[in-house]
C-alpha cells in the first residue's frame, strides 16, 4: 500500500474516531460549571484564533496580504450589523479586488 | 438572524473552498479518488490541509496522519459540547459525529435556545458536507482550469465567515480579552509550530480562562 493510501485510511479513521469519542462522552461530564465555563469559551478561542491564521498566514510565515482587506470589510460589516451573507461576500469582494490589484 | 439563511450562507462560503482542497490535493501527488476520500470520510478541512501539506512536501504518511490528527482533537471537544443538545442514539450518533466540524458547532453555540442550536447543526453540517465533497471533486478534476482561489476572495471568505461567527459572543470583558489572547498566542506560534498547532492550542487559553468564574 502507497504512503498515499495509508495517510487517507490512517486520518480518516483518526479523524472520526475522535469526533465519535466526544459525542459519545457521558452527559454528566458536562454538569461541572467549570467544565460548562471552558466550553463556552472554547469556540471562542478555536475561532478567533481560526480567523487571526487563515488572516495572517502563509504556511508558517506571517504576511499581511489582500487578505487584510476582506477582514476589514468583514469587520465593518459586522460593526453595521448587516446580516451574515454580505459579511462573507463582502469579504471575499474586497479581497478579491485587492488580490487583482497586486496587493 | 435566521437559522436557515446563516446555515446555508455558511455552508456555501465554506463548501466552496473544497475547490482548493481539491486543487492542492492533487497538486500534493494524491489522486483524485484518494482527494475525495479524503473529503468524504475525514471531512474536517484543517486535518485534511495538513495531511496532504505534509505529504506534498515529503513528509511520512505516519507525520502526516499525526498532524492531521492533533488537529482533529477540536472535534471531540465540539462532540461533547454538542451532544447534550442533540440527544443522540445509534445511527444519528454516528452521523452527527461525523458532522461535527468547526463551523456546524459554531453555528449551533451561536443559537439562543437548543431547537435552532440542533437546526443549525444538522443544516450546516450537511449542507458544508454536500458544497465541500461537490467543490472537492470540482477543484481535483479542474485544478489548473479554475486557477486560484484567492483570485475569487475565496481565501478572506473563510476567516470573514469565522469572525462573523465568534463576533456575536464577544459579549462580556473576559470574552474579549480572550479572543485578543487567542489571536496574538495562535500568531505568535505560526513561525513555530506545524500548521494547525497554533490554532489548537488556544484551547487551553479557553480552559486558563475557564477555570474560574
Amino acid at each position: 500500500m502507497s504512503a498515499g493510501w495509508i495517510a487517507v485510511i490512517g486520518t480518516s479513521f483518526f479523524a472520526f474516531a475522535l469526533k465519535y469519542a466526544g459525542a459519545s462522552v457521558p452527559a454528566k461530564w458536562l454538569t461541572h460549571p467549570r467544565v460548562g465555563r471552558i466550553n463556552l469559551f472554547i469556540p471562542i478561542a478555536l475561532l478567533t484564533a481560526l480567523v487571526a491564521v487563515n488572516s495572517f498566514a502563509v504556511k508558517s510565515k506571517l504576511v499581511i496580504d489582500h487578505r487584510i482587506f476582506g477582514l476589514g470589510v468583514a469587520i465593518i460589516a459586522l460593526a453595521l450589523k448587516l446580516p451574515f451573507p454580505v459579511i462573507v461576500i463582502g469579504a471575499a469582494a474586497g479581497s478579491a479586488l485587492a488580490y487583482h490589484f497586486h496587493f | 438572524m435566521s437559522v436557515k439563511r446563516d446555515s446555508l450562507s455558511l455552508s456555501f462560503a465554506v463548501g466552496a473552498y473544497g475547490t482548493a482542497f481539491g486543487a492542492a490535493s492533487v497538486s500534493a501527488h494524491f489522486t483524485v479518488l484518494q482527494s475525495c476520500l479524503l473529503s468524504l470520510l475525514t471531512f474536517s478541512g484543517a486535518s485534511q490541509f495538513a495531511v496532504i501539506g505534509v505529504l506534498g512536501v515529503g513528509g511520512s504518511a505516519l507525520s502526516g496522519i499525526a498532524t492531521a490528527t492533533l488537529l482533529g482533537t477540536r472535534n471531540t471537544l465540539y462532540g461533547i459540547r454538542m451532544a447534550p443538545i442533540l440527544r443522540l442514539q445509534g445511527v444519528k450518533r454516528v452521523i452527527a459525529a461525523h458532522l461535527t466540524i468547526d463551523e456546524s458547532t459554531a453555528i449551533a453555540t451561536a443559537q439562543k435556545d437548543e431547537v435552532d442550536a440542533r437546526k443549525g447543526f444538522w443544516l450546516t453540517g450537511i449542507g458544508i458536507f454536500i458544497f465541500w465533497n461537490f467543490f472537492t471533486l470540482l477543484g481535483a478534476l479542474g485544478a489548473k482550469a479554475i486557477g486560484n482561489p484567492a483570485a475569487w476572495g475565496l481565501d478572506a471568505a473563510v476567516p470573514a465567515a469565522f469572525i462573523g461567527l465568534v463576533w456575536p459572543r464577544l459579549v462580556d470583558r473576559k470574552s474579549r480579552l480572550l479572543a485578543a489572547a487567542a489571536a496574538i498566542l495562535s500568531l505568535a506560534l505560526v513561525p513555530f509550530t506545524p500548521a494547525g498547532v497554533p490554532i489548537i492550542t488556544t484551547a487551553l487559553l479557553a480552559v486558563a480562562f475557564g477555570w474560574r468564574s
